[in-house]
C-alpha cells in the first residue's frame, strides 16, 4: 500500500473553503514537515544517499498551489522537491527510498532527491540545476497545446533562479505564446548563501512580470489559502487561454540550505521572526479560532502524520539497494 | 525498391523534415528564422507554410529557453526538432542539452523520455570565422544519453533524419555547411537508415582512412589519387558518431593493418582521439603503423581565406597521412 497524501481544491471554485478541505490542507502541510524532519534523523544515521534539500517552513506554497491543479495537470519541481511532491499525492515510501538511493524508489536510487519523477502524475522532475525547469516547462505546455490538451502547468522555482538566463528566456517565451503556464517562484530570502536583497535588483519578483507582458502578483507564501487563491486564479487564466502569470510566494527556510550545508549564516533575530510566521503554526491557530477543528483532532492529524512518515522510513530502510548491475542500464531506450 | 532522384542534401533534410511532419502530427519544429525564412540555409523552406505555425515556430533569439522547451514538449510526447543556426551556439544551450535531455531518462530510471533532435551546421569554410565554425561533435560524444549524427551524402542526409526523429533518444544532427549544396541520388519517399551503422564508401586493402561529414569526401579523393599510385584505400564512414560501429571500423583495420583518422573537429579531445583509442583497443596487434589523426589544427578559425585553408582539413593533409601510414 502506497502512503500519500492529496490536498483538493474546494469542491466549486466560488464557494468558501470546506472544513473538510482545510483539515485536509493542514494535514498535506504537517505530512511534508513530519516528512523532511525524518530525514534529519536519517542523515544523522548515515543513511541518506547524497544529499537533500528540506522544505520545512514552506510548506503553505506547495499544497496552496498543488490544491489548484486539475488531475490532468502537471509541475516541474526543483531541488528543493520533496513539498511538491508529497503535495501532488506522490508516494512517501518510494519518495524516502529515493532519497535513501534504495531500489523501490521513483528512479530505483539513480536520481536521489533531487531528481523524483513520477511523469504518471504529472510530475515532470525536480531539478538539479537552478532555473533549468523553466524553460522544461514552457516546452510542456507547447507540447500539450500541440496534443491538443487542455492542461495547464505549474513551474516552481527559487527566487535564486530569478536571475538565471533560462527565468527571462522562459517567461518571454510563454508570454509571446500565451502558454498555460502558472510560474510560482518560492521567494524564501536565501539562495544558499546569496540574500535576495543582495543579489536582486529592484528586490521584487512579481515585478518582473511587466517586462514580460504577463500577470505577477506577490503573496504570503505563509498563508496557505493565499496561495490557493492566487494559485486558482492563475491557473484559471491559464486554462482560458489569457497566458502565464508569475506569481512570488513570500516565504523562508526553517533549515539550512541543505542536509550537507548547515552552517548557517542568516541573521537569528530574521530566522526568529520567520519561524513566527511559521505556516503550519498560523494555519493551526486560524482553524482552532474558527471553531474548524479541536487541538484534540489536529493534536490525531499531527500523530497520523508522524506515523505516516515514520511508515516512509521503515519502507525505504527495508527497500534493497539496487542491483549493481542497473547502473550501467538504462542510459538509452 | 524506392526510385531515386538527384537533389541536394539541404533538399534531402527538407524532404525527410516534410514527410516526418505529415507522419506524425507531434513532429514540429522550432528555431530562429526557421518560419517565415524557412531556415538561415533554407533547410526548413516552405514547411511554415504547409504545416503552419504551430509546428513550425519561430523562436525569439533565446538557445537556452529553445532547448529547454524542446526538452519539456518532448517530455509530454511531443517530438520536436530544434534548429541551431550554428554549431557554436549550443554552448548558450549546454545546460538543457547535457544536463537535461541527455540524462532524464537514466536518471528517473527511464520514466522520462526525450525524443528530440538538435539541428545544427558545424564547421568553417566560408569566412565566418571563430565563433560560426566550429566542430564541437566530441563535446556532445562524451555526454552519455546522447546520440550524434553526422550525414555526408544527400541519402544519408534524409535517410538519417527520419531516423534521428523517429528515436526516442536525443539526438544531435551534424550537417557540414559546405555539403549543403552537393546533389546526389535520394530514393523517393520512406527511406531509413538506421543510427548506429557505419557505411564502406570505398573498398581496399592497403589502408582504412575512417572519415566523417565533409572529410569523407577528402579521402575518397586522395583514395583516388593514390589508387593511381596503385595504392587501395578503404574509406569507412561511421554516419552515426555516437553509439560508433567500432565492428565494421575494426573489422577494416584488421585486413588493412593501417589506418588513418580524419575528422573536423580540433585535434585536442576531439572525435579523432576517441576513434583511435576505439581502434588501439581492438586492432593493436594487427596494426603496422601507428595510426594517423588529420584535424583541425588547435586554434580558433580564422576568418581569411589564405588563413583558414592553414587551418582546415584538405585533401592534401589526408593523403599526406595515409603516405606516412603506408611508409611506416
Amino acid at each position: 500500500m502506497g502512503i500519500s497524501r492529496t490536498c483538493q481544491p474546494p469542491a466549486s471554485g466560488s464557494e468558501p473553503i470546506s472544513a473538510e478541505t482545510r483539515l485536509e490542507w493542514y494535514t498535506c502541510m504537517c505530512t511534508i514537515r513530519a516528512f523532511d524532519r525524518e530525514i534529519i534523523t536519517l542523515n544523522r544515521a548515515g543513511l541518506v544517499a547524497g544529499t537533500a534539500h528540506l522544505y520545512i517552513g514552506m510548506e503553505a506554497i506547495a499544497v496552496g498551489a498543488c490544491a489548484a491543479m486539475g488531475k490532468s495537470d502537471l509541475l516541474t519541481s526543483t531541488h528543493r522537491g520533496h513539498g511538491h511532491c508529497i503535495a501532488r499525492g506522490l508516494d512517501m515510501g518510494r519518495m524516502m527510498a529515493e532519497i535513501l538511493g534504495r531500489a523501490d524508489g521513483y528512479c530505483q536510487g539513480k536520481g536521489g532527491s533531487m531528481h523524483i519523477t513520477a511523469v504518471s502524475q504529472g510530475m515532470l522532475g525536480a531539478d538539479g540545476i537552478v532555473g533549468g525547469g523553466i524553460p522544461i516547462a514552457v516546452g510542456a505546455a507547447l507540447g500539450l497545446r500541440l496534443k491538443r490538451d487542455d492542461s495547464v502547468i505549474f513551474c516552481f522555482f527559487g527566487e535564486g533562479a530569478v536571475n538565471q538566463g533560462s527565468f527571462h528566456e522562459a517567461l518571454n517565451f510563454a508570454s509571446i505564446h500565451r502558454l498555460p503556464v502558472i510560474f510560482v517562484c518560492e521567494n524564501n530570502q536565501w539562495a544558499l548563501s546569496a540574500a535576495f536583497a543582495k543579489t536582486t535588483a529592484g528586490q521584487s519578483v512579481s515585478g518582473r512580470a511587466t517586462a514580460y507582458a504577463m500577470v505577477g502578483e506577490t503573496v504570503d507564501g505563509n498563508d496557505v489559502e493565499a496561495v490557493f487563491l492566487a494559485a486558482s486564479e492563475a491557473a484559471q487564466r491559464a486554462r482560458s487561454g489569457s497566458g502565464p502569470t508569475l506569481i512570488e510566494c513570500l516565504s523562508y527556510r526553517h533549515e539550512g540550505h541543505s542536509i550537507f550545508t548547515r552552517q548557517e549564516i542568516r541573521p537569528s533575530e530574521e530566522i526568529e521572526h520567520w519561524k513566527r510566521q511559521d505556516p503550519i503554526e498560523r494555519y493551526r491557530r486560524l482553524l482552532i479560532a474558527g471553531q474548524i477543528a479541536t487541538v484534540e483532532r489536529l493534536k490525531e492529524i499531527e500523530s497520523e502524520v508522524r506515523s505516516d512518515a515514520e511508515r516512509a522510513v521503515m519502507f525505504a530502510k527495508n527497500s534493497p539497494e539496487p542491483d549493481p548491475a542497473t547502473a550501467l542500464s538504462g542510459v538509452y531506450e | 525498391m524506392n526510385s531515386t532522384k538527384a537533389i541536394s542534401y539541404v533538399e534531402a533534410l527538407n524532404q525527410a523534415l516534410r514527410e516526418e511532419m505529415h507522419r506524425n502530427h507531434l513532429v514540429f519544429i522550432m528555431g530562429e528564422d526557421v518560419g517565415e525564412l524557412g531556415g538561415l540555409f533554407k533547410v526548413t523552406q516552405g514547411l511554415l507554410q504547409e504545416f503552419g505555425s504551430d509546428r513550425v515556430i519561430d523562436t525569439p533569439i533565446s538557445e537556452a529557453a529553445i532547448a529547454g522547451a524542446g526538452v519539456g514538449a518532448a517530455l509530454v510526447g511531443a517530438r520536436p526538432v530544434i534548429e541551431f543556426q550554428f554549431m557554436d551556439f549550443m554552448t548558450i544551450a549546454m545546460d538543457q542539452i547535457v544536463n537535461h535531455a541527455a540524462k532524464l531518462r537514466y536518471m528517473t530510471a527511464g520514466m522520462a523520455s526525450v525524443p528530440l533532435v538538435v539541428r545544427a551546421p558545424i564547421c568553417a569554410g566560408i569566412g565566418l570565422g571563430a565563433q560560426h565554425s566550429q566542430s564541437l561533435e566530441a563535446w556532445f560524444v562524451h555526454v552519455p544519453g546522447l546520440k550524434v549524427v553526422m550525414p555526408s551524402t544527400p541519402a544519408d542526409a534524409k535517410g538519417l533524419l527520419k531516423s534521428a526523429i523517429r528515436d526516442n533518444n536525443p539526438v544531435l544532427f551534424l550537417e557540414h555547411r559546405l555539403l549543403y549544396a552537393q546533389t546526389g541520388p535520394v530514393p523517393e519517399g520512406e527511406h531509413l537508415v538506421p543510427l548506429g551503422r557505419a557505411v564502406v564508401r570505398r573498398a581496399g586493402s592497403d589502408l582504412t582512412v575512417i572519415a566523417t561529414g565533409r572529410t569523407v569526401h577528402l579521402a575518397l579523393a586522395a583514395a583516388r589519387l593514390l589508387a593511381a599510385e596503385g595504392t587501395e584505400v578503404e574509406v569507412i564512414e561511421p554516419r552515426t558518431l555516437k553509439p560508433l560501429d567500432t565492428a565494421l571500423l575494426s573489422k577494416s583495420v584488421k585486413k588493412t593493418n593501417r589506418a588513418v583518422v580524419v575528422n573536423d573537429g580540433c585535434r585536442s579531445c576531439g572525435y579523432a582521439s576517441e576513434v583511435v583509442a576505439s581502434v588501439m583497443e581492438e586492432c593493436f596487434f594487427h596494426l603496422d603503423a601507428p595510426i594517423q589523426m588529420v584535424c583541425t589544427k588547435d586554434v580558433p578559425m580564422p576568418v581569411s581565406s589564405t588563413l583558414q585553408k592553414e587551418v582546415m582539413v584538405s585533401e592534401e593533409d589526408v593523403v599526406r597521412a595515409c603516405r606516412t601510414a603506408l611508409a611506416a
